[in-house]
């Protein structure tokens, strides 16, 4: 028998459509892969075999009935612990919040269990979302499946949708939901040699999401190909009334849309993103993408970004602002960790339970917002900084007007070490130098695993679309797929 | 220009007065979220999910609330600025769960506008006086901490969490409590009039922000204070004497005024400090990132602009000039919109019953329910909108009246019998035999006999002694247990004495 835990979404939706293996028997495969990675991996936060295997038996009574199984009938998948569920602890990876039973479903989870997905757990995550190597998360840092030929040492497997990407890698679980706001699908995809897209801002409702930065933040699928993000986020999307920012369009059907001809596409190489003293194998894998696009049918030019220097401070002012409001609400008032001494006022309440509650890396960037948004600061950066993010817009604006995708890296390197930037925090933001443009602008972007580096590593390549147009950014990743050729995987060392 | 001026050691002082005044918007749902709005109910049982900020959840505009804000500002002759946009001011406490407020600071739903208080020579205001209104914008109210429920701590109820409020901004224009007791007052009829706010202040639907400086005649603005959540119109009066008699007090003993925020206490008619400027709050200001700009379309605007009544200037002038009601008595019976709607129903009644055109018997309905039934329900102790007098039962004894049917003071009776009994005006006029005689023919009769007995009068009268008439008018209506239609005796007595 195959091992049902080697399928992606595609293949275990039409296989337990078909009869060849039941959505119970892929849920089991699944929830025992869990269970066996949990002490090396740590990439769950939360397990929940009995959810999986009861959103299974509800598939498998459809199927019996003759009933429709819903785009991810049958399919099992992670729950990044950002997404509240009903009833089922939700932390954002942050001690504040440990114990947290929310009494609602965000939209997006919801969407996915309406659709037939069921769920193995709550997947572990930088704490609020916040880095780039799962190191910040309160609950113990996530350990990648790949490890360097030849070598022991434990790799980062991305940030912030760590737990995700290593589930997805690892064979624990075929497709994870991700979010995004600065680069937190599509780097830990690149680190880990899965795919994923951040579609355009909206396109996912953020209701029931804990919040980082909301004009950034945005949900998206990861999985091990284009075809099954295709699937997943034609279920994750939609307009929800109960999101001000959620898009008003239908969704498309991007799976049956799905196209590597690229005939009469025009691809754009921003030069701006080709700087100076980058990895080699980086520019060569870059290199190796424009020669696949071509060979796809596509014209490749190349095209300026000229703002692009400037779109990781404005990233490092605007979403820690938002963040320094938005975390305003972890107060130990009404849940969540309290902290109340001896005697305590409110003020001194709130310090402790603040203190205690959230890591190094969210204090940081809550200092860091607070301080650009107060009196006297305000105008030098947090209203510069929203100058500067309509120049970026802008500055894609133009560019699309000569070309429907962009091709770039999707990080300046492989996968780094566990430990290796985390008394740096500036080199750690480095990572997101070519994610944060698309965030900043709202626009849909996906990681395709394109090759491995000299150490074995995966590496990615980000396509990085007009708004709306998750068709012509999937379209593209399926023609870099189709040639990539991508099949390296972890070997099993846990 | 007010007259009002403080006496100073040093010579006179004017008072500089600006408002903020919070109303919070008539809508069943909050601001941002679908929990109801109703006063007094349970603590913390209309509470959604994002009011008590619960990880994730988000704010969606309700429309209503946008809608009353926009009524509010086209009453008040306000630019309405088709973009707007909300910001968040953040700072901490127990009764903001989100730990900000959203508000709208840099781009208001309301700008300029203005409304006008009237003249009131006794309270120093001797002619009317355009007051200037800056802007208004939406915002979230907060919620309400509980000392009093445990020893040692502190309770909260998020009921009033995200209620929706207006913020009415006045220019610095008011230079008299008096002027600022007008200005509240009239802003909240204007209020009671769209239906934007029910402006009981009371129960806390309308407070006010007190802004007081003070300075010599002629001077540059001093430095203000502003005094918090004042909550009648009395109070604001008394918040600024007592504030500017201190600043004046401060000044005068080589002091300086603090900017600071301060509190008012009702008890002693006082206001004392909050906090300074110093330990003011960085409320770090910035656009509500959950929420994407407001933008009003013009049917929008149409609507809301097709939707408000005649307000109470204009209502008041149509009063003067089509209905032909004293001042006084336009005023009255405009002060409070539903005294209006209570009086324009009772004098379409009252012309329909009568058959005679409103204006005919708008006079009569006016000083019927000033002067009679007020009184009346006064002396009951309740009030127009508890009235057992309905004012179709007041248009029936109205036209009576009108009619001829019954006296004036045959109506008193049948008002009086009315409210104990709620019985109709036709009953009680036909149970109590209050039916007035009309008919010439029984009354001349009745006449003959009372000119017939008293022919030694009849002659005075001739003789040149008119004050008799009187008399004769008395024996008549006596004569008929003053039945009598007085108007028809007075004729017939006329034409026989010639």
């Amino acid at each position: 028998m195959t091992d049902l835990t080697e399928l992606g979404v595609a293949q275990i939706r039409d296989g337990v459509k078909a009869g060849d293996f039941t959505a119970v028997e892929v849920a089991e495969a699944f929830n025992a892969n869990v269970a066996a990675a949990q002490e090396a991996l740590n990439a769950f936060i939360v397990a929940t075999p009995e959810m999986a295997l009861d959103a299974a038996k509800a598939t498998d009574a459809k199927r019996a009935k003759g009933e429709d199984l819903g785009k991810m009938g049958g399919v099992p998948i992670g729950m990044k612990d950002l997404f509240a569920t009903f009833d089922v602890q939700t932390t954002a990876a942050s001690h504040i919040l440990e114990g947290f039973k929310p009494q609602y479903e965000s939209t997006v989870s919801q969407n996915l269990w309406n659709a037939g997905a069921g769920m193995l757990g709550k997947l572990n995550l930088d704490q609020f979302a916040m880095g780039s190597s799962n190191e910040t998360s309160y609950f113990g840092n996530v350990i990648s499946p790949w490890r360097k030929a030849g070598s022991n040492a434990q790799l980062a497997p991305g940030g912030s949708s760590g737990g995700s990407s290593a589930a997805v890698a690892a064979r624990l679980a075929p497709a994870a939901t991700g979010t995004d706001t600065g680069g937190s699908i599509r780097q830990p995809a690149a680190f880990t040699g899965t795919t994923g897209i951040k579609p355009t801002y909206g396109r996912c409702s953020r209701w029931g999401v804990v919040a980082f930065a909301s004009s950034l933040d945005q949900a998206g699928p990861m999985a091990r190909d284009t075809r099954d993000c295709a699937i997943m986020l034609e279920a994750m999307a939609g307009f929800d009334p109960k999101d001000a920012t959620s898009l008003d369009m239908p969704v498309p059907n991007w799976e049956e849309l799905l196209s590597a001809d690229l005939s009469g596409k025009t691809v754009g190489i921003p030069r701006e993103y080709r700087m100076d003293g980058m990895d080699a194998e980086i520019v060569a894998l870059w290199d190796q993408g424009v020669a696949w696009l071509k060979d796809a049918g596509a014209k490749v030019i190349d095209i300026s970004l000229p703002h692009t220097k400037y779109a990781l401070p404005t990233y490092y002012i605007i979403a820690p602002a938002e963040a320094s409001s938005n975390l305003a609400r972890y107060d130990g008032v009404r849940y969540g960790l309290r902290d109340l001494p001896e005697g305590a006022n409110l003020q001194d309440m709130y310090a402790a339970t603040r203190a205690a509650g959230f890591g190094d890396e969210v204090k940081r960037r809550i200092l860091i917002g607070t301080y650009v948004l107060s009196a006297g600061f305000y105008d030098a950066y947090y209203t510069q900084a929203q100058k500067v993010r309509t120049l970026i817009s802008q500055d894609f604006q133009k560019a699309f007007e000569e070309c429907d995708v962009i091709l770039a890296p999707t990080t300046p390197t492989p996968a780094f070490a566990l430990g290796e930037n985390v008394d740096d925090p500036l080199s750690m933001y480095l990572n997101d130098v070519f994610s944060v443009p698309a965030s900043l602008a709202g626009l849909p972007a996906m990681s395709v695993p394109a090759g491995l580096s000299k150490d074995g590593l995966p590496l990615g390549l980000q396509i990085i679309g007009k708004a709306f147009d998750e068709q012509g950014v999937l379209n593209a990743g399926l023609a870099l797929e189709q040639r990539a050729q991508f099949t390296a995987k972890p070997e099993k060392w846990w | 220009m007010s007259t009002y001026r403080i006496q100073g050691a040093t010579g006179e002082w004017e008072v500089v007065i600006g408002l903020e005044v919070h109303a919070q918007v008539s809508s069943q749902a909050k601001l941002f979220s679908g929990a109801a709005t109703e006063f007094g109910a349970e603590p913390n049982t209309q509470v959604a999910l994002i009011d008590a900020a619960m990880p994730g959840m988000l704010p969606v505009p309700n429309k209503e609330c946008i809608r009353q804000a926009v009524r509010t500002g086209m009453a008040i002759n306000a630019q309405i600025n088709k973009y707007s946009r909300f910001d968040r001011k953040n700072y901490f406490y127990a009764d903001l769960p989100q730990g900000y407020q959203i508000s709208q600071l840099y781009h208001p739903i309301v700008g300029e506008g203005q409304l006008v208080i009237e003249a009131d020579e006794k309270a120093g205001i001797p002619e009317d006086k355009v007051i200037g209104i800056e802007r208004i914008h939406v915002e979230q109210d907060a919620g309400k901490l509980m000392h009093d429920q445990h020893p040692t701590m502190s309770y909260v109820d998020l009921n009033r969490v995200g209620v929706a409020l207006m913020e009415i901004v006045s220019r610095p224009d008011m230079t008299s409590p008096a002027e600022a007791g007008a200005y509240v007052s009239k802003l909240r009829q204007i209020l009671r009039y769209v239906g934007s706010c029910d402006g009981n202040m009371d129960q806390g639907s309308m407070r006010a922000d007190v802004n007081v400086s003070v300075r010599k005649p002629g001077e540059e603005l001093g430095t203000r204070t502003e005094t918090k959540n004042v909550n009648s119109v009395r109070f604001v009066m008394q918040a600024i004497e007592h504030e500017a008699m201190r600043q004046v007090d401060v000044l005068e003993a080589g002091g300086k005024i603090v900017q600071e925020t301060r509190l008012f206490d009702p008890n002693t008619g006082s206001t004392r400090s909050m906090r300074s400027k110093e330990d003011a709050h960085d409320y770090r200001y910035f656009p509500d990132p959950d929420l994407l700009p407001l933008i009003l379309e013009d049917d929008f605007l149409e609507d809301c602009r097709n939707s408000l009544p005649e307000l109470p200037d204009a209502k008041k002038a149509r009063y003067e000039n089509e209905l032909g009601l004293s001042a006084y008595n336009a005023q009255v019976l405009t002060a409070d919109v539903d005294t209006a709607k209570w009086f324009e129903r009772l004098l379409a009644e009252t012309a329909k019953a009568s058959g005679k055109a409103p204006a005919e018997v708008s006079k009569q309905a006016a000083n019927w329910l000033i002067s009679e039934l007020f009184g009346a329900l006064n002396k009951l102790g309740t009030s127009l909108e508890e009235s057992p007098v309905t004012p179709e039962k007041g248009g029936d004894l109205l036209a009576l009246i009108a009619k001829g049917t019954i006296s004036g003071s045959a109506g008193k009776q049948v008002l009086e019998i009315m409210l104990d009994t709620g019985d109709e005006a036709e009953t009680i006029v036909e149970r109590e035999g209050l039916k007035q005689e009309s008919d010439t023919g029984a009354i001349e009769a009745e006449i003959d006999k009372v000119l017939e007995a008293n022919a030694d009068k009849v002659e005075q009268y001739k003789g040149g002694k008119v004050a008799l008439f009187g008399f004769f008018v008395g024996q008549t209506m006596k004569a008929m247990k003053g039945k009598g239609n007085p108007q028809v005796v007075n004729e017939i007595l006329k034409a026989k004495l010639g």
